[in-house]
């Protein structure tokens, strides 16, 4: 058990140090994995046989004194809408039930070359679409802290996975806040980086302007781990960047004196819960003790956020889904008459009520009469909110403010109200729609004992100086330290 | 009552790239089902496209070669509808910023020149392909992947065609112009280059479009011609019957020589374009442009008028010559070794012709060099061989690829023009023909090219018929 609680960089250096075997580590994660995971139920697939297989490989290497990679022996859960080859990747849907990609994702690869052990997807909302994981077709995934409770989505699976301690590390993807909303809710570290700085090969797509992939950890040193290794070019991925890869690590210990920290005041309005408000006050003072300067800045275009989202992501999500037909793989609805009535059936039956109210509402906003209006007028309201960051990050170095309005919600509560639901990623959509980086950070607890995450957003492509402002935090409390009771 | 036909034309030409616009497969056709296929041109799960450079600068020569407006920033969008040759259910397309607008080409109907305008050159992914059983009631049909995601070029011209014989002016023009710049092999039976057309009516005079119907399926050119006329007779009885026509969409049948209604206007597709968020915008710049102009060779109706202006040569000769661009390039290089330009275009139009289509051979990969068949309208000229032999020489210079000069010397195939050796020969035809002598004694002249043939059968042709000739009638006569 003790063992599981490291972090990343803590086991690495056990590992190298031979003081354990990856083997031992990965027997006691799966048994921790069968104790657990029964309530949690963060994972939709197991890789147990193909993880001891990499773990015993990496073992003899450093039996062998053989050069390992960065993340050799780290156990990693991995979000299930991203591809592993050989190994059923489903988001969640039964319209992908059973389907095994011929293909690793570009970050698995990544990671397979840096040797970490794959040991099994993660559960999320039906193809990423939600904010609690409830939209999945296979399970519902809680909350460690309280498992009434939603971890939050879409990568609640994973976030849950690393705050129960049956994962080192795992990948998630955002398309809205998807990794910085669970982890806060979770109390782990989420990380969604610059739109660009992650290749997206073989992350299926949801919003493919707005879809990253991005670590979950359990603290800041572990997330700059994680991602110096996913990051980076990649040439089947024209909308990856081809800027250098800092190692993360260097320098994260720098500090924030004399750093200029905004605080917007349109993330501080109507619907933001007490507790949340409070801890995130107390975070800011902490900013002030370790000498940044808190000023108040304004991102006017806020309030248009959500609808924008809710129209760029759903129009190009019903385009990203029209390949789930039934034709080539996945599911294929049985006794149908002709061609039409196969696409039709199968759809219907293969996507859930979530995913199929998207795809109508992405349908009609770009439907012939109706695109000048809702999605090219939506493109426009996206760059104001994009400009709102540049005029800001012109004279700050980082927002910070709350992740979540509010912290874990129980399982249920919101699922009948999918407008309560949209609102849970007010504060992280905006970051995604303009492209920005962002980071949730574990940063105090309900009354009802619920973790409550800070939200630092910086800049594109500064995600060195992110992690620098969140390990300053993190160095200053023990809230990552937290355990929940399992 | 008499109706001004309206035709414009849409034309795809895949574009003869290694690989497909996407990704790294072969383009190559004829293989086996699905062989030439991955994730990213199947539409898997998570695959993203990246755009083939090649591919967009051929796009680009072509709208560049057809006079287009560049749009210096272009992207592409995703075209959506549902069909089973289509893995994302969305086609890679451009719609709302095309690489390159309001561009022109000229046609020549009957030695007059006519413009024809381009409202848009665009460059899309190509479908699969599907197969249905030959076995009636079958409940499946299969789908072959291959093609999909091979480079597409679609060419939009405006309506400004006004007959068959201007839309077959246009077809053939178009079709030289990719073949000239290189971007498509235009193989109408292996798909790579298709047409529809878009055909209405309106009065003599008037000004306001008619309603158009768009014709699909059209497999040939002769197809392209033959649906024209039948919608042009369709049309025009209804209007005479004063019914209206109504917009639609119509497939052509080949079979039965007519078209029948594939879907009406209200049934149009929409098809949700949206910019291509997995693809950055492209900016063209001035140092682009240019850098591709200069790829762009001489078009062929300028060829053909420079041929008929600088070498005299007639319309209908310089036409044969541009026809192929490679028979084009041949005279030209031929030219280069003796300045004789007529000489050649006859042998490359009547004698290289005539052995291709003989000898069924591929024109691409011909045996013969330019500077082989300059060599042997040298010796001609020279009077080292005959015509006559030449022709010979000729052949199997096509066969051989070998030099004019080996095969009259491997031959012995040099003409005898030695009055001596000649008269030799005489000597013996006239011992051994008598009757021949006393007919032309007796003022039979025909007798005289009989003798003139029996020489030549002597000499192997190899005797210069104008000293036989002359000697065989000094010899008779005196």
């Amino acid at each position: 058990m003790k063992l599981l609680s490291f972090t990343a960089l803590q086991i690495r250096r056990k590992i190298l140090a031979r003081e354990i075997r990856t083997s031992d580590l990965i027997k006691e994660l799966y048994e921790r994995i069968n104790k657990v995971d029964p309530d949690v139920q963060s994972f939709l697939a197991l890789n147990e046989k193909a993880a001891f297989d990499a773990a015993k490989e990496i073992d003899q290497k450093i039996a062998n004194s053989v050069k390992v990679g960065l993340l050799a022996g780290i156990p990693i859960a991995i979000k299930d809408n991203i591809c592993t080859e050989g190994i059923a990747t489903t988001c969640a849907s039964k319209i992908l039930r059973n389907f095994i990609p011929p293909y690793d994702a570009f970050v698995i690869k990544r990671l397979k070359e840096e040797d970490a052990i794959i040991i099994g997807k993660t559960n999320l909302d039906e193809f990423a679409m939600g904010s609690s994981t409830e939209n999945s077709s296979y399970k519902i995934t809680r909350n460690p802290y309280n498992l009434n409770c939603v971890p939050g989505g879409s990568s609640g699976g994973s976030t849950a996975a690393v705050a129960a301690d049956i994962a080192f590390m795992a990948l998630g993807s955002e398309t809205g806040g998807s990794i910085r909303q669970p982890a806060a809710l979770c109390g782990v570290v989420g990380l969604k980086p610059t739109y660009g700085r992650v290749s997206r090969y073989g992350l299926i797509a949801f919003g493919s302007s707005l879809d990253q992939i991005g670590p979950v950890a359990k603290d800041v040193c572990d997330t700059a781990l994680l991602l110096s290794v996913i990051a980076g070019k990649d040439k089947h991925d024209s909308t990856c960047a081809d800027i250098g890869v800092p190692d993360y690590l260097k320098g994260i210990d720098g500090g924030v004196k004399g750093f200029r920290v905004g605080v917007p005041v349109e993330y501080f309005g109507k619907g933001l819960d007490d507790d949340v408000r409070t801890a995130v006050d107390k975070a800011l003072k902490i900013y002030e003790k370790l000498g940044a300067k808190i000023v108040e800045v304004s991102l006017p275009h806020t309030e248009y956020a959500v609808a924008v989202y809710y129209i760029v992501a759903n129009a190009e999500a019903s385009s990203n889904l029209a390949r789930f037909d039934g034709v080539r793989y996945g599911f294929r609805s049985n006794d149908v008459k002709g061609i039409d009535e196969m696409y039709c059936r199968s759809r219907s039956e293969g996507f859930g009520n979530e995913v199929k109210r998207r795809i109508m509402l992405g349908n009609y906003a770009l439907s012939s009469g109706y695109y000048d209006a809702y999605y090219l007028k939506a493109s426009k309201v996206r760059n104001l909110i994009k400009k709102d960051f540049d005029e800001v990050f012109k004279k700050i170095d980082c927002i910070i403010c709350p992740t979540s309005p509010v912290p874990a919600f129980e399982i249920g509560e919101r699922v009948n109200n999918p407008l309560e639901m949209y609102l849970s990623d007010i504060y992280t959509i905006p970051a995604n729609l303009s492209g920005i980086p962002g980071i949730s950070i574990p940063c105090g607890f309900s009354k009802k004992g619920l973790p409550i995450g800070l939200q630092i957003l910086t800049n594109c492509f500064e995600e060195a100086k992110m992690l620098q402002i969140a390990y300053a935090f993190e160095r200053e409390t023990d809230f990552h330290l937290a355990k929940p009771k399992l | 009552m008499d109706y001004e036909v309206v035709i414009g034309l849409e034309t795809h030409a895949e574009l003869s790239t290694i690989t497909k616009l996407f990704c790294g497969c072969s383009t190559k056709f004829g293989a086996e089902p699905n062989t030439q296929v991955c994730p990213v041109c199947l539409g898997m799960p998570g695959v993203l496209p990246v755009v083939n450079k090649k591919a967009f600068e051929y796009a680009l020569k072509a709208a560049i070669a057809l006079n287009c407006t560049i749009n210096r920033y272009t992207n592409f969008d995703r075209k959506s509808y549902y069909y089973p040759d289509l893995p994302k259910n969305y086609q890679i397309s451009q719609n709302y910023y095309n690489l390159g607008i309001d561009g022109y080409m000229t046609i020549e109907v009957n030695n007059v020149i006519k413009k024809i305008r381009m409202h848009n050159v665009h460059l899309e992914e190509e479908a699969g392909k599907l197969i249905h059983p030959e076995n009636a009631g079958a409940d499946y049909s299969l789908v072959d992947f291959n093609r999909a995601g091979v480079p597409l070029l679609e060419i939009v011209s405006c309506p400004d065609m006004r007959n068959a014989t201007e839309v077959e002016s246009y077809m053939h023009a178009l079709k030289k112009i990719l073949l000239y710049t290189g971007i498509s092999d235009c193989k109408m039976q292996e798909g790579s280059l298709r047409f529809e057309a878009s055909i209405s009516l309106r009065k003599i005079g008037e000004e306001k479009l008619g309603n158009r119907v768009e014709m699909k399926n059209l497999n040939s050119m002769k197809s392209v011609l033959k649906a024209i006329e039948y919608e042009t007779s369709r049309q025009s009885e209804l209007l005479d019957r004063g019914e209206k026509i109504e917009r639609e969409t119509r497939l052509w049948d080949e079979i039965r020589e007519r078209s029948v209604r594939m879907r009406s206007k209200e049934e149009a597709q929409d098809y949700r374009y949206f910019p291509e968020p997995d693809l950055l915008p492209f900016v063209i710049d001035e140092k682009w442009i240019c850098s591709i102009q200069e790829t762009i060779p001489e078009l062929p109706l300028e060829r053909k008028q420079r041929f008929v202006e600088t070498f005299q040569l007639s319309d209908y000769d310089a036409g044969l010559l541009i026809e192929d661009k490679i028979l084009a390039d041949f005279f030209e290089e031929c030219l280069k070794e003796v300045n004789l330009p007529k000489v050649f275009c006859n042998w490359i139009i009547n004698d290289l012709l005539r052995e291709v289509k003989e000898k069924k051979l591929d024109i691409t990969s011909l045996k013969i060099k330019p500077d082989q068949l300059a060599s042997l309208v040298i010796m001609i000229d020279k009077g080292t061989i005959s015509n006559t032999i030449a022709k010979e020489v000729f052949s199997e210079m096509i066969d051989t690829g070998k030099e004019p000069k080996a095969i009259v010397e491997e031959k012995k195939l040099v003409q005898i023009s030695d009055e001596g050796q000649i008269s030799e020969i005489l000597d013996k035809v006239i011992a051994s023909n008598p009757n021949a002598i006393e007919d032309y004694k007796k003022g039979k002249k025909n007798a005289l090219a009989f003798l003139m043939g029996q020489v030549m059968k002597e000499s192997k042709g190899k005797a210069n018929p104008k000293v036989v000739n002359e000697l065989l009638k000094s010899k008779l006569e005196g």
